[in-house]
């Protein structure tokens, strides 16, 4: 196991030596958010650089999907400072963040019920060039190929709902991507097909920030997770020190 | 026979009664469409229609605008108009509850009948349609000849108005079930955030939603003007039907919405023959029905 470990941490290392001198792909300081009246996220802050697949870990109510809305700007209130792409996107509304070159795939998957499997696909905007054609997602998916034709998104089931979820997205053309709880409520098998996607997405290039709650699943990707709790940053564990701090992650996540 | 009157008086009710179902169905549409994506309930949709008809004649007397040009100008015209109370007024309301635009577009109605009243008077103005339209054919309803009660009068002017709407219907209806646009809408009426954090421009989407509904009310204006006096109080009879028809289709179902206009349409000419006394509240009777029994309307998706 520590062998398949090496060339990952050091993809990481070279990501970060770049890091000197290109602008990292989505870099967060002092991030506030609020919903209503509601104080979410205390000062967040992150660092994306390309390529890289970084994970967000923590406990429900950290503040995961809060961090994960305000950089798309689905989140009304926030302050601080979010960079993406090299620009400054704290004050623009979402459909500009997202033209961009940032996509987002929500929690609770977001499939439409007024639109058919292939409208939902179809659905996001091509917003870049070099987006997954619709032949290759039906072969990064084939459950999607099958049912295509099904007239109602949601009559899809939970796991073929994210893989729809997924699939639109990649289509778009956006190089990065926010993944949230990709996997939460799917069996096993699913799980791991899920895992098997964002392995190859990450090889395509795809700079992916992963929102989970499955530590173990989440671990075995990502070359940086950064934990949460009460709305901020506590600590940033990197994939070759996982087992030194697993039981101190283990005591943050609560599992 | 039936109902105890000639066939050819039961077809021209009927007649009558689909073109009545069709104003019903250009309304209810554009009312349908505009809560979807706006989650106001637009009040003022008579109001917009009754304006359409005056914009109608007003571009006959002074500028000499035909009925033609109308028909492609006033739903331009109204549809800006819409634009414009959607960006000063309608769009400080969509985080509030229904009733907020519902109170906001009622009081436009106040307004703008009161100055129409106050321009034009409230007895009614003339409008002369297009020679063409004038007078109305005989149709053999069966192969006898001879015998006049075997004949149905058909209003040229008003099967234009049927003809007219249901192409108007099933247009509406391809662009939003059938393409990009349409799945942006129907995505949108769903989940505008996400939409927008697709990369979507929500808000001008929805801007563009009250034009197209008030246009839609306008193009109605423009039918309506040659077929009746244009008055100013001619929306606000209207539209309380239109809303019952709506509350009867369901928000849910732009198919429905059509499909519940025209038989509701019918139902109303059936009882003009059956019990001409029910006609003016039989909508309103079935209303409280479907209410009663689906509250989400025959079409509607419940909540």
């Amino acid at each position: 196991m520590p062998n398949s470990d090496i060339p990952i941490a050091a993809g990481s290392e070279a990501a970060m030596r770049a890091s000197a001198t290109v602008e990292p792909v989505i870099q967060v300081e002092g991030l506030q958010a609020y919903y209503g009246e509601s104080h979410i996220l205390h000062g967040v802050d992150l660092t994306v650089h390309e390529g890289e697949l970084v994970t967000l870990l923590g406990r429900n109510g950290a503040g995961k999907t809060t961090t994960l809305k305000s950089i798309i700007g689905m989140v009304g209130q926030r302050a601080g400072s979010i960079r993406v792409l090299g620009q400054e996107t704290v004050n623009l509304k979402s459909n500009r963040i997202a033209r961009l070159g940032i996509a987002y795939c929500p929690e609770e998957r977001g499939i439409f019920s007024s639109l058919s499997v292939e409208e939902n696909l179809y659905l996001p905007p091509v917003i870049g060039e070099g987006g997954v054609s619709v032949e290759e997602l039906f072969e990064l998916f084939p459950n999607l190929k099958e049912r295509r034709g099904t007239k109602q998104g949601t009559r899809l089931s939970g796991g073929e709902q994210q893989m729809l979820a997924i699939a639109r997205i990649l289509r778009t053309g956006a190089k990065v991507l926010l993944l949230d709880e990709p996997t939460e409520g799917l069996a096993p098998v699913i799980v791991q097909q899920i895992g098997n996607i964002i392995r190859k997405l990450k090889e395509r290039g795809f700079t992916i920030l992963l929102v989970e709650q499955n530590f173990r699943f989440a671990a075995g990707l990502a070359e940086r997770n950064y934990v949460m709790e009460d709305g901020r940053i506590v600590d940033m564990v990197r994939h070759d020190e996982l087992a030194a701090k697993e039981a101190q992650l283990q005591e943050f996540l609560g599992v | 026979m039936v109902f105890d009157v000639p066939l050819s008086f039961l077809a021209l009710q009927l007649f009558i009664g689909l073109q009545n179902g069709a104003f019903y169905a250009l309304l209810s549409l554009g009312l349908a469409v505009i809560f979807g994506m706006l989650n106001v309930i637009n009040f003022a949709h008579g109001a917009q229609y009754m304006l359409g008809a005056f914009a109608t004649w007003l571009g006959l007397e002074y500028l000499g605008i035909s009925y033609w040009w109308s028909l492609l100008l006033v739903p331009i015209v109204l549809g800006l108009f819409g634009i414009l109370i959607e960006r000063a007024l309608l769009r400080w309301l969509y985080d509030l509850d229904h009733l907020y635009g519902l109170l906001l577009t009622f009081g436009l109605v106040l307004i703008i009948e009161g100055l129409v009243t106050d321009g034009f008077g409230s007895s009614g103005l003339p409008y002369d349609k297009p020679a063409l339209f004038a007078g109305s054919e005989r149709l053999a309803l069966s192969g006898l000849t001879g015998n006049e009660r075997d004949f149905m009068v058909v209003p040229i002017y008003r099967l234009w108005i049927i003809v007219a709407a249901v192409i108007l219907c099933i247009a509406t209806w391809y662009m939003i079930e059938r393409t990009r646009l349409g799945s942006y809408l129907r995505a949108a009426t769903e989940n505008p955030a996400l939409v927008r954090a697709f990369g979507v421009n929500v808000p001008l989407l929805i801007t563009l939603t009250y034009g197209f509904g008030v246009a839609l009310a306008g193009f109605a204006g423009v039918l309506a003007a040659g077929l009746q006096a244009i008055t100013p109080h001619m929306g606000s009879n209207l539209i309380i039907v239109v809303f019952a028809v709506v509350v009867i289709g369901g928000m849910g179902s732009i198919l429905g919405s059509i499909i519940t206009s025209f038989a509701l349409g019918l139902v109303e000419a059936i009882t003009r023959i059956a019990y001409p006394e029910a006609s003016n509240i039989v909508i309103f009777v079935i209303m409280i029905l479907v209410l009663l029994t689906r509250p989400a309307g025959l079409f509607g998706r419940e909540a």
